[in-house]
């Protein structure tokens, strides 16, 4: 190949990507607009010119709020119990050689690889058979039970780098084991934590297809829109949209920004001088 | 919690686990026996539905939805392969090129993520729409008749489902990549390789677990998906969990939606145990063996 040949591959592949890039935000970048879109009809898909009235009134679609609210309410509670109970099962799998470890690896794996809609009907079924009504609280356990498995990884994944040393140090400097845990355990796998718990998070609020299946009555964010899309799709609906994608580019962002500086804690070793 | 972390304790992995397994196995586990008991059960939702081994429901329900399997199969195909030409070359551009850049370009592909999966797809319409400059476009260069359109068609949905479910394919093909240790490429080089024999004989077998995952991980909730073609297509797009949710939900035909889904599940099985026997159950699941 000639160089120019080879610089114009370059370059074609660069260009490529870029392309790319713009196709994967301008979905997004519509459904920032269309929150600021005058709409006279009953649906928010045509432009018809710019205006700050969903802003100024977020929740002026009756239902939206306490849709909003569920979303709010069941994702940090899933959040808070599947990013400790995935935590724990984390530090078990990364930390210890024991019976069963490849199998466990396997069974926290199976919900990652089966599809939405039958963990959804699966849950369904056995609430069915046992006649529990579906609401509030099987959604939180649904939730769970897919964050789980998307902790764990996140976690061990943070995990498989710890440096074990400073526990050690911290023990031999005369901390017992629960302050080492506190003091210098808990500190150095916070990013991880950190960053499971935003993706548990995410998730949560945006999960329709299972929700759909054990909500009985009770209406998510998801499942107002799945409702609405029927009907009529006010611009409010790109309102919360967007808020939900300002929040966690924030939150984003901090953890990152957390884990820069954990890593940095981690790395000041002492000189050898 | 702390004793727990001693490493000689020999009960404290099973401790640190038990809480999340027991969710596990009574949320995910448990469940699928009561949708097998519900498959093979034989009733209305009316008269009631009793256990009476009916294998009958299976057979029935390939024959009466194989259009629905085979077109749920087909979209996911084609948005995997679409994925996979779309991905690779952006994978391969953020890890060997990005430099500093790569964290910066890795977020700008899971920020669709940070949207919300149903107004992500609504937001197709707007760019699919009977009116939008895309339809103009590909109407005026004769690609579509004059009345032509894109909403409504299995195009959309193939449309819809590949931009969802990008991201899960650019992750694992940048992951693999991004391992892949330089030095082979100098060698490759050093030795007079060329530029297309280092990429065929180097850098594509060593990203192959990247592309396998990324596979995977894009065809199985892909295949499994409805959201798509109910919002850009109209029922003669519908896929197979289109039929399984509207026979859970609305039609209230619980063994048939039950059989159905294991009939999914058990495909998608096949998919996934297939692929760990090839890489292995620690590269599927992403556990790289206990921290020194």
């Amino acid at each position: 190949m000639t160089r120019v040949g080879r610089r114009l591959l370059d370059q074609s592949l660069n260009l490529y990507s870029g392309l790319v890039l713009v196709y994967l935000m301008t979905p997004i970048a519509i459904i920032l607009l269309f929150s600021f879109n005058d709409t006279k009809s009953r649906f928010n898909f045509v432009w018809q010119g710019f205006t700050l009235k969903s802003w100024k009134d977020p929740f002026g679609v009756p239902g939206l709020l306490d849709a909003m609210k569920s979303s709010v309410e069941i994702a940090t509670l899933s959040t808070l119990i599947a990013t400790v109970l995935g935590t724990m099962m984390a530090l078990a799998l990364v930390r210890y050689e024991f019976r069963g470890r490849g199998a466990t690896n396997l069974f926290i794996f199976l919900p990652l690889a089966s599809p939405e809609v039958v963990l959804g009907a699966s849950l369904l079924s056995m609430f069915l058979s046992l006649g529990v009504a579906t609401g509030f609280t099987t959604i939180l356990i649904a939730h769970v039970m897919f964050n789980v498995s998307f902790v764990v990884v996140t976690v061990r994944s943070r995990l498989i780098g710890f440096d074990r040393s400073l526990e050690e140090a911290a023990q031999d400097l005369g901390a017992n084991r629960f302050q080492t845990f506190m003091r210098v355990t808990l500190p150095l796998i916070m990013p991880g934590v950190l960053a499971a718990a935003l993706l548990a998070f995410a998730l949560s609020i945006d999960d329709f297809v299972i929700t759909n299946f054990n909500a009985g009555s009770t209406v998510t964010y998801p499942l107002f829109i799945w409702g609405a899309a029927r009907i009529a799709i006010p611009p409010q609906v790109n309102v919360m949209a967007a808020m939900i994608f300002m929040v966690t580019l924030v939150a984003m962002l901090l953890t990152v920004w957390q884990q820069r500086r954990a890593e940095r804690m981690a790395s000041m070793v002492p000189s050898e001088a | 919690m702390a004793f727990l972390l001693r490493r000689r304790h020999a009960a404290a992995p099973y401790l640190l686990l038990a809480p999340g397994i027991g969710w596990l196995v009574l949320f995910f586990a448990v469940p699928l026996y009561y949708m097998a008991q519900i498959s093979l059960k034989e009733g209305s939702i009316d008269t009631g539905y009793r256990f009476t081994w009916h294998f009958q429901t299976y057979v029935d329900a390939i024959s009466n939805y194989s259009d629905q399997f085979l077109r749920s199969f087909e979209y996911a195909g084609l948005a995997t392969v679409l994925s996979l030409v779309i991905a690779y070359p952006l994978a391969y551009v953020i890890a060997f090129r990005g430099g500093r850049w790569r964290n910066a370009l890795l977020l700008l592909v899971i920020l669709p993520f940070f949207t919300t999966y149903l107004v992500r797809t609504l937001s197709w319409e707007t760019i699919l729409d009977d009116d939008g400059w895309i339809v103009h476009v590909l109407q005026s260069v004769g690609l579509l008749g004059h009345h032509g359109r894109l909403l409504a068609t299995g195009t959309a949905v193939v449309t819809g489902i590949t931009y969802n479910f990008l991201p899960f394919m650019i992750l694992p093909l940048y992951a693999s990549l991004e391992r892949i240790d330089k030095r082979l490429h100098e060698a490759a080089y050093d030795l007079y390789g060329r530029r297309r024999d280092v990429f065929l004989r180097v850098t594509l077998p060593l990203s192959a677990p990247g592309i396998v995952a990324g596979v995977l991980l894009t065809f199985i909730p892909a295949a499994g998906d409805f959201v798509n073609a109910q919002l850009l297509g109209t029922p003669r797009q519908s896929m197979i969990g289109n039929v399984i949710q509207s026979r859970y939900l609305e039609v209230t035909d619980y063994p048939t939606a039950a059989a159905l889904s294991f009939i999914l599940m058990a495909i998608i099985l096949v998919l996934v145990l297939a692929y760990a026997k090839i890489a292995g159950t620690e590269e599927l699941t992403g556990a790289e063996g206990v921290a020194a």
